[in-house]
C-alpha cells in the first residue's frame, strides 16, 4: 500500500461521520465481543474450535508486525487472511506452526492454543506442533527427490509406517487425497521438480497431508499457478476441509469469496474485520473491510 | 522530437567499436593463458618422455658359484662397464631366490648404465672409448634398445639414476593424503555445517569467519612451522612421516574445505529446508537428509580440489622432514617417507642430466594424478547434480 491510499485511509476515518449506523462504525469500538469470535458465525453447522489465538503481538526486531490478534480458528473449515501486502496475514499464518522461530529477531508475544496446549510454550516442541499443523507454500517446493520420496519421506520419519506396503498405500492415499494419483502413477520415481506448477503444488499438499495434520497452512498456494491449476487447487481446498482445517493467506479476493467458510481481514498488522466469508463480501462490519473488498485500495 | 535510427546508429558505432575491442582484449586474455599451459605442458613432455625410457642390453649371464660370490663375473668382461650396478647386486640375491638357475648360462635383458642410458638418448657423452665401441657392436646387433621404463613406477629413489623411481614417494603421497582426508574432510564440514545451519549470526561467528578467510590466505610454509612446533616438538608426532605430513597439510586444507563447504551449503535454496521444517524435521534432520545430498556436490568438488593443492605442496613437509632420501616405501604412517613434490625437488638438486629427465618425469606423474583428481571432482559433480 502505498503513502498516497494511507493518506486517503486517513482522512476517511477522521473525523466519523455521526449519521453512519453504529454496528457499522468500525473505528470507535471492536467489532465483535468477544474478540475471537467471528462478528457472525456460519448458521446450522456446528464448528468446533480448533486454533484459538488470544492478543498475538509480534516484533521483527523494532517493528511491530502484528497487534494483538485474536481469532478462534474452527475445524474442518476454510478461513481465508486477506488484506493488502505487509499487512502481516503471512506472518500470523506463520505463528501457527512457530515457522517464525527461522528468524533470529523475531519476539513474540501472546496465546496461540492448539488442542489445550500454548504452542509458544516452553515445554512445546516446534517438531512436534509442525507434525499436527503442515504447510504449504507460495512457491511449489517439493523436495529435490522423487515424487514417492516427497510423499513417504516425512511418515517415515515420524515412525508412521514400518512396512514398505503400508508406506506405498499411505502414498497412495496422500496422492489421491490431492488429486495427483492419477497422472502421476506411472512415473512414481521421476523427479518431483519434474511436475508442473499445479502439479508440484498438489504435491506439497499430499506431502502436507500425509502425515495428517490436524491443521493445513497454506501461504498463498496459488500465487504462482495458472487459473486452471488455481481452480484445481480451490475444488481440491474444498474437499479437504472434510478432513482438515485450513487456514489460507490469499491476495485474491475472488478466491477468499469462493473457497473460504470464514475471513479474516487484516491491515497494517491489526485483524479489522473477522466474519463469515458470506456476511463479509456483502455486509461487512467495517469501512475499512468494505472499502478494501470493493477495490477502493489495495 | 525522437532521434531517427540514423541519428541513433552513429551514436551507437562508438559502443559497438568499444564492446568489440573489449571482447578481442578478453579473448586475448583467454590465448595468452591457454599458449602458456600449452608451452609449459608441451615442455614438460618433451624432458620428461626419456624418463619413461630406459636403456637395456641384451648379455649372456652364467649364474654359477663364482658369479655368486663375485657377481662381476657373471658377465663378459667387456660388457661389465656398461651394465647397472644395480643388476650386479640383486644377483646374488636373485639365485637364492632361484636355485634352478644355478649352473646355467641366460640369454637376457638387463638395465644399462646411466651412462649408457644418457649416451643412448643423445644427453652426454660420458662412456670411455672402449666402452662406446663395445655399446655400437651391440645396438649394431640389436641388443642394445632403449624399453619402456618400469623400474621408474616400481621402485624408489636411489643414488644410481637408472634405479631410482616415483613408486614410494607416490605411496608416501597416498598415505599423507589419507592422513589429510581423514582429518580435515569431516572437521571441515562438519564446521561448516554448524557456521551455515545451526550458529546463530552474531559478533563471535562473524568474527570465526572473518578468521577462517584469513587462514585460506596464509603462506603454506607457516602451517610447516607450526605443525614443527606443535606435533613435532609438543606431541611428539615422529618427524618425515606421512603422520605428521598429513596432519599439517590438514591444517593448510581445512580452511579451504569449510570455505567451498558454505559456499556449497549456502547455495541450497532456502525454499528446501522451508519445506523440510514445514513437515517436522529436526535440524539436524534438514541438514542430513535436504541440504547436505544437494550439496554434496559442491562439497565434494571444493574438497577435492583442496587436497589436490595439499597434494602439491612441499613448503610446509621441507619443514616437517619430508624431504627425504627413502629408498624403500613404507606402508605405515610413523615410517619416515617422502611425497611426489618432495621427491622432484630432490631430483631437481641433482647435477646430473640422468636426474633431470626424472625431475621432469616425476612432474609428470603428478600432473597425471592431478589431472585425475580434478576430472573426478568434475564427474562426482555431474553424477550427484540435481535440479529442483
Amino acid at each position: 500500500m502505498n503513502d498516497t491510499t494511507l493518506q486517503n485511509f486517513q482522512t476517511q476515518q477522521d473525523p466519523p461521520t455521526a449519521s453512519k449506523d453504529a454496528a457499522r462504525d468500525p473505528y470507535t469500538q471492536a467489532p465483535t465481543p468477544d474478540k475471537g469470535q467471528p462478528v457472525t458465525r456460519n448458521e446450522n453447522v456446528e464448528e468446533n474450535l480448533s486454533v484459538r489465538v488470544r492478543d498475538l503481538n509480534l516484533w521483527y526486531g523494532d517493528h511491530q508486525a502484528l497487534k494483538d490478534i485474536s481469532i478462534d480458528i474452527f475445524a474442518n473449515t476454510v478461513t481465508a487472511l486477506i488484506g493488502p501486502s505487509g499487512c502481516g496475514k503471512s506472518t500470523f499464518l506463520r505463528c501457527l506452526n512457530r515457522m517464525n522461530d527461522l528468524i533470529n529477531s523475531v519476539s513474540i508475544k501472546g496465546l496461540v492454543e492448539m488442542d489445550g496446549h500454548d504452542v509458544n510454550a516452553r515445554g512445546m516442541d516446534e517438531v512436534a506442533l509442525r507434525r499436527r499443523v503442515g504447510m504449504v507454500f507460495q512457491k511449489p517446493n517439493p523436495f529435490p527427490k522423487s515424487i514417492y520420496e516427497n510423499v513417504a519421506y516425512a511418515p517415515r520419519m515420524h515412525d508412521m509406517v514400518s512396512r514398505k506396503a503400508d508406506q506405498d498405500e499411505l502414498v497412495e492415499r496422500a496422492l489421491r487425497d490431492a488429486g495427483l494419483w492419477n497422472e502421476v502413477k506411472d512415473k512414481l520415481h521421476e523427479p518431483g521438480t519434474s511436475l508442473s506448477g499445479g502439479q508440484q503444488q498438489r504435491l506439497c499438499i499430499a506431502r502436507a497431508i500425509a502425515v495428517r495434520p490436524d491443521v493445513i497452512l497454506m501461504d498463498e498456494p496459488t500465487s504462482a499457478l495458472d487459473p486452471i491449476s488455481t481452480a484445481t487447487i480451490e475444488d481440491l481446498m474444498d474437499k479437504l476441509k472434510k478432513d482438515f482445517t485450513i487456514v489460507t493467506v490469499t491476495h485474491n479476493m475472488q478466491q477468499a469469496a469462493r473457497v473460504a467458510d470464514y475471513t479474516a481481514f487484516f491491515h497494517l498488522g491489526e485483524m479489522i474485520e473477522y466474519n463469515a466469508t458470506k456476511q463479509m463480501f456483502s455486509n461487512p462490519h467495517t469501512k475499512k473491510a468494505e472499502d478494501y473488498i470493493t477495490g477502493r485500495y489495495g | 522530437m525522437s532521434q531517427s535510427f540514423e541519428e541513433i546508429s552513429a551514436q551507437l558505432k562508438k559502443r559497438h567499436r568499444r564492446s568489440a575491442r573489449m571482447k578481442w582484449m578478453t579473448m586475448g586474455a583467454l590465448i595468452l593463458s591457454a599458449a602458456f599451459l600449452v608451452v609449459f605442458i608441451s615442455d614438460m613432455v618433451v624432458r620428461g618422455w626419456p624418463a619413461f625410457q630406459q636403456a637395456q642390453l641384451q648379455v649372456e649371464v652364467s649364474y654359477d658359484e663364482q658369479s655368486q660370490k663375485l657377481p662381476l663375473a657373471a658377465v663378459d668382461e667387456d660388457v661389465r662397464p656398461l651394465i647397472s650396478r644395480g643388476f650386479f647386486r640383486s644377483l646374488p640375491r636373485e639365485m637364492e631366490n632361484n636355485p634352478e638357475l644355478m649352473g646355467t648360462t641366460q640369454t637376457r635383458w638387463v638395465i644399462a648404465d646411466s651412462r649408457v642410458d644418457q649416451f643412448l638418448k643423445g644427453n652426454e657423452d660420458r662412456l670411455r672409448p672402449a666402452d662406446k665401441e663395445t655399446l655400437q657392436a651391440l645396438v649394431e646387433d640389436g641388443r642394445a634398445a632403449l624399453k619402456f621404463n618400469t623400474t621408474f613406477f616400481t621402485t624408489g629413489d636411489s643414488k644410481m639414476p637408472e634405479l631410482a623411481g616415483i613408486a614410494s614417494a607416490a605411496i608416501g603421497t597416498v598415505m599423507t593424503m589419507l592422513v589429510t582426508m581423514a582429518v580435515c574432510f569431516p572437521i571441515g564440514v562438519m564446521t561448516a555445517v554448524y557456521l551455515e545451519e545451526f550458529a546463530p549470526d552474531n559478533r563471535l561467528t562473524q568474527l570465526i569467519e572473518i578468521n577462517i578467510n584469513n587462514l585460506a590466505a596464509v603462506p603454506s610454509i607457516l602451517f610447516g612451522l607450526l605443525g614443527l612446533a606443535i606435533y613435532i616438538s609438543f606431541f611428539g608426532v615422529p618427524r618425515s612421516s606421512p603422520l605428521v605430513g598429513g596432519l599439517t597439510l590438514a591444517l593448510m586444507t581445512l580452511p579451504v574445505i569449510i570455505i567451498s563447504t558454505r559456499a556449497a551449503l549456502r547455495s541450497v535454496p532456502d525454499s528446501i529446508r522451508h519445506a523440510a521444517f514445514g513437515v517436522g524435521c529436526s535440524r539436524w534432520q534438514v541438514v542430513r537428509d535436504h541440504v547436505l545430498p544437494v550439496s554434496l556436490p559442491g562439497i565434494l568438488t571444493g574438497s577435492i580440489i583442496g587436497l589436490a593443492q595439499a597434494m602439491g605442496e612441499t613448503a610446509p613437509l621441507i619443514i616437517v622432514g619430508m624431504v627425504a632420501f627413502i629408498p624403500d616405501a613404507s606402508i605405515s604412517i610413523t615410517d619416515a617417507s617422502t611425497v611426489m613434490p618432495a621427491q622432484i625437488f630432490t631430483w631437481a638438486s641433482e647435477p646430473n642430466s640422468a636426474f633431470a629427465e626424472k625431475t621432469a618425469g616425476g612432474i609428470l606423474v603428478l600432473l597425471a594424478v592431478l589431472i585425475f583428481l580434478n576430472a573426478l571432482a568434475v564427474w562426482l559433480r555431474n553424477k550427484f547434480e540435481r535440479r529442483w
